[in-house]
């Protein structure tokens, strides 16, 4: 070396360089820099216009003229709790929570399995059979119900091929759970929902259950358990957290669906529906916004509880 | 390591895990089968004969190819939108330690994690208190926003991957800010970006709650179909549309997968 | 002449966590300097600081007499080998080498010759085309450094940079460096907390504790006349025997090799246990009540476990130390 190189280089010419030195020496500026654009979106807009939302919970409607009153009050929240609107409330609620249920049970089999005997290949093809139909289009599965339930559909004429249409017909009967055909009672709107959800179920199950090592199980077995007491005192309270991190989907997707009840399911609203109605052709913002505040909370508290749970590990 | 014993899963639960995926795929196929059925009138079970006439029919109509533009356009937009707030987010989160910084998770996960239907009214009413038209940019807000969320997920992750000192042994070599953007922090993530903004298409793609809040008298490709579904006008041309749907939406997430599958080796770095 | 590195009262504190607390430190231009001592020393943060990748919360750095407050890391001529090697995982192995040359501007076919002449350098001619993963951890140390020396840097920094090797390797690495650092003249500054390492290697070594250099010297200064008892105890495994016991008012202390078994005369001591070492046989011994090294040559017999015997050692092998930390 003939030329001994400086110890500090120039700058880079221009403001790059510049505007490099600069944010190198502020590194919170470039943190601002960086969190500026993402807040103003999600913080300003998004939380703004949620919050814009509560507060027109608190203004009420003119019976008379139809008009908004912005005075604050609670009498919107009172309407919320006469009879017809308390029916929907439980309606929906008691929906959210059979869906649920049922949708822990399916996918304990499923998430099970996966996590703990397939392998290799079979690994990736449950992984891409759970995923598939977890992305794939809502309205086209919803859609695919629809196929299903209809009176000249293939669950018809499975049932007949079988010779149990007297037994269909006799469930139809049944009071609350039946219908006129399986597309306009609770049972269709049942199943669908749990078709839709069930995946976002299984995903977080199957995390859960892949994390108990298999010594465990056998450690149980080793000491005399049944695969019964196994699968009780061992596998489902481990599988707990990811059978609540995936409730927090199942209960909340379908405490805020309107769609499904409106295309397979009888004429009675859920939630979702009635806060579509009452911000559509009623006009009745107030209204609307007060029983979004029901799934808000509702959801605000299954989210505390869950968190106390330590659920969110198995997200 | 699994020895040959526990290997052999019970029946019973070979059954049911089998009856479960069955559960999940069977609907979807159906959908294939009725696209190809004569039967116009009903959803007729099984079909009385087998056509492809509806491909063409679906083919020349100027409303399938209008709504699916504009999900394709919005979709585009939401997806560049959120890739770039996403990943501006996950850098901060995971190279600062800063107040507000677990609230600032919740903030991004909140949009999917609140029912559609709040996020949808709530957002139709912000426009209407700001006395903002309908337009193919409302929808666009709607959709970038729960889409910031997988681009975030994805882009956390790796960044979780990629070590603090290859960021300082490319500054250590002269290398600036921008171009140790450039050169280090950029190739270490893109596919995660990619896959992350495959996943935010197709979840803008195929949202239906939120839009028909922010959409006005426009029809994205999903809420055709949900006016199809509520009004059945041309029962074989849906079912085609259907079918198309769900086939466009199968190769981003299979893209994704091996995306971020092989990520493992990209991300990872030598110790 | 000027020094290669000067640290003038530089601190650096992380909220209530004193990292580095007012250090001064001089570096020597040519010199393979090693920074020594325990984890969470601060021995680290100051190569971090001579690097750039930490600015002092006060105090003055300068390098080759330049003061560097302010300048980023990518415009000190100074780089560094990470202890983790931080090769990049997307990059080839002759892009790895040749960044610094791209990132300045040098063309394609001038930074894969200049590159590649660093690999042959570190003994890795021909590895160009392959991906870090394909490389032992031998090799991609020797990567790291070709990377580094490409740049042609004034000061070469090293961060433990043989940690991850096995005994084999880092004693034929020591050797390495030894001999490239007298080829290229550069100033090599090499963070570690193996002070065998450090000894057989660095012309210089400063022992750190708490964010304080305790002691800086020859290899030579810092196991024969260590300043304290923690250099004493931390280089060298010394006896540190407390004022009572010599009677000479200050701490001292007594290298395990300079005790000697006696027949006559000398202290009494029983023997704790015994453990051999190959070469050596290590000896604990208890003299009233304190506690004693010895390292005995392997052709001795070792005494039993158990049994007093006497001990002695010559009055200038106790070596007194000014300060009592």
């Amino acid at each position: 070396m003939t030329v001994q190189a400086a110890i500090v280089s120039p700058k880079r010419v221009g403001p790059a360089g510049e505007l490099s030195d600069s944010l190198w020496r502020n590194p919170r500026f470039l943190l601002l820099l960086l969190l500026t654009p993402p807040l103003l979106w999600l913080g300003v807009i998004y939380l703004g216009s949620l919050f814009a939302l509560l507060a027109q919970s608190f203004f009420s409607i003119d019976e008379f003229s139809g008009l908004i009153n912005r005075e604050p009050t609670l009498k919107t929240y009172r309407e919320l709790f006469v009879p017809a609107n308390l029916d929907i409330l439980i309606r929906t609620v008691s929906m959210a929570a059979m869906v649920t249920i049922a949708a822990a049970a399916v996918a304990f089999p499923v998430a099970y399995f996966a996590a703990r005997y397939a392998t290799g290949r079979w690994k990736a093809v449950f992984y891409l059979g759970i995923m598939l139909p977890l992305w794939s289009s809502y309205l086209v599965k919803v859609y695919a119900w629809k196929l299903i339930l209809a009176k000249e559909g293939i669950l018809n004429w499975l049932v007949g091929k079988l010779h149990l249409t007297w037994l269909l017909d006799a469930y139809l009967q049944a009071p609350l759970i039946g219908g006129n055909s399986l597309s306009v009672s609770y049972t269709g709107t049942f199943l669908v929902f749990l078709y839709v959800w069930l995946p976002f179920m299984i995903l977080p199950v199957q995390a859960s259950l892949e994390r108990v090592p298999a010594s465990l199980i056998e450690a149980s077995g080793d000491l005399g358990a049944a695969p019964g007491q196994t699968l009780r005192h061992v596998l489902l309270p481990l599988a707990l957290p990811g059978i609540v991190a995936g409730s927090i989907f199942t209960f909340s997707l379908t405490l805020g669906d309107y769609i499904i009840p409106q295309i397979i399911g009888s004429s009675r609203l859920f939630i979702g529906q009635a806060v579509y109605a009452h911000q559509g052709t009623a006009g009745n913002i107030p209204l609307a916004a007060a029983f979004t505040v029901v799934p808000v909370l509702i959801m605000g508290i299954y989210l505390y509880a869950a968190k106390r749970l330590g659920a969110f590990d198995a997200l | 390591m699994r020895s040959d014993r526990q290997n052999r899963a019970p029946m019973g639960l070979k059954i049911a895990a089998a009856a479960g995926l069955l559960f999940l795929h069977l609907p979807i196929l159906l959908i294939f089968v009725y696209a190809f059925t004569t039967e116009e009138k009903s959803y007729q079970w099984p079909p009385p004969g087998y056509t492809i006439k509806w491909l063409g029919v679906t083919w020349n109509r100027p409303d399938v190819w209008e709504s699916l533009a504009l999900s394709v356009k919005v979709a585009a937009i939401s997806t560049l939108i959120a890739i770039v707030l996403g990943t501006l987010c996950a850098a901060a989160v995971s190279r600062w330690r800063f107040f507000g910084r677990e609230a600032i998770s919740l903030l991004v996960i909140l949009p999917i994690a609140l029912p559609g239907i709040i996020t949808g009214i709530a957002l139709r009413s912000a426009f209407n208190l700001a006395d903002i038209p309908f337009s193919t940019w409302t929808i666009v807000l709607g959709h970038a926003t729960f889409c910031i969320v997988v681009v975030y997920n994805n882009a956390v992750a790796r960044f979780r991957r990629l070590s603090t000192s290859l960021i300082e042994a490319s500054m250590d070599l002269g290398a600036d800010g921008f171009q140790t953007f450039r050169y280090i922090v950029l190739p270490n993530l893109a596919t995660a970006l990619l896959a992350g903004g495959m996943l935010a298409f197709a979840l803008s793609f195929d949202e239906v709650i939120v839009t028909t809040f922010t959409a006005g008298h426009q029809a994205t490709l999903p809420i055709w179909m949900l006016e199809e579904l509520v009004r059945p006008r041309q029962r074989p041309v849906t079912n085609v549309v259907a079918m198309v749907v769900v086939l466009v939406t199968f190769l981003p997430i299979l893209a994704a997968y091996y995306l971020t599958r092989d990520g493992d080796q990209i991300g990872g770095h030598g110790k | 002449m000027t020094n290669a590195v000067s640290f003038t009262a530089v601190s650096r504190h992380f909220g209530s966590v004193r990292a580095v607390d007012d250090v001064d430190l001089e570096i020597g231009e040519g010199e393979f300097f090693a920074m020594l001592g325990p984890s969470g020393s601060g021995k680290t943060t100051c190569l971090r600081l001579i690097a750039g990748f930490e600015q002092p919360t006060s105090g003055q750095i300068r390098i080759f007499g330049e003061a560097v407050e302010g300048i980023p890391p990518y415009r000190r001529n100074v780089n560094t080998v990470f202890q983790d090697y931080a090769l990049f995982p997307h990059l080839r192995i002759i892009d790895n080498v040749a960044y610094g040359l791209m990132v300045r501007g040098v063309g394609r076919a001038e930074r894969h010759r200049l590159a590649e002449e660093a690999l042959a350098l570190v003994e890795l001619p021909g590895y160009g085309d392959r991906r870090t993963g394909q490389l032992s951890g031998g090799q991609r140390q020797r990567v790291a450094l070709a990377r580094a020396l490409v740049n042609k840097p004034r000061v070469l920094l090293l961060d433990e940079p043989l940690g991850a090797l096995d005994q084999k390797l880092r004693e034929q690495m020591q050797e390495e460096l030894k001999s490239l650092q007298k080829a290229l003249g550069i100033t090599f500054v090499f963070v570690t907390h193996d002070q065998g390492e450090a000894l057989s290697m660095a012309d210089r070594i400063a022992v750190f504790n708490q964010g304080r250099i305790m002691q800086v010297g020859s290899p030579e200064d810092i196991y024969r006349r260590p300043n304290s008892r923690f250099v004493a105890d931390f280089v060298g495994a010394s006896n540190v025997l407390p004022p009572d016991f010599t009677g000479t008012g200050k701490w001292s202390s007594l290298r395990p090799e300079a005790i000697r078994l006696t027949s006559s005369g000398g202290k009494p001591a029983r023997v704790a246990w015994h453990s051999f070492l190959g070469g050596q046989t290590r000896v604990v011994l208890d003299s009233q009540g304190q506690r004693l090294n010895m390292l005995l040559p392997s052709t001795e017999p070792a005494p039993q476990d158990g049994a007093t015997v006497r001990i002695r050692w010559n009055d200038q092998d106790i070596h007194l130390m000014d300060d009592d930390r």
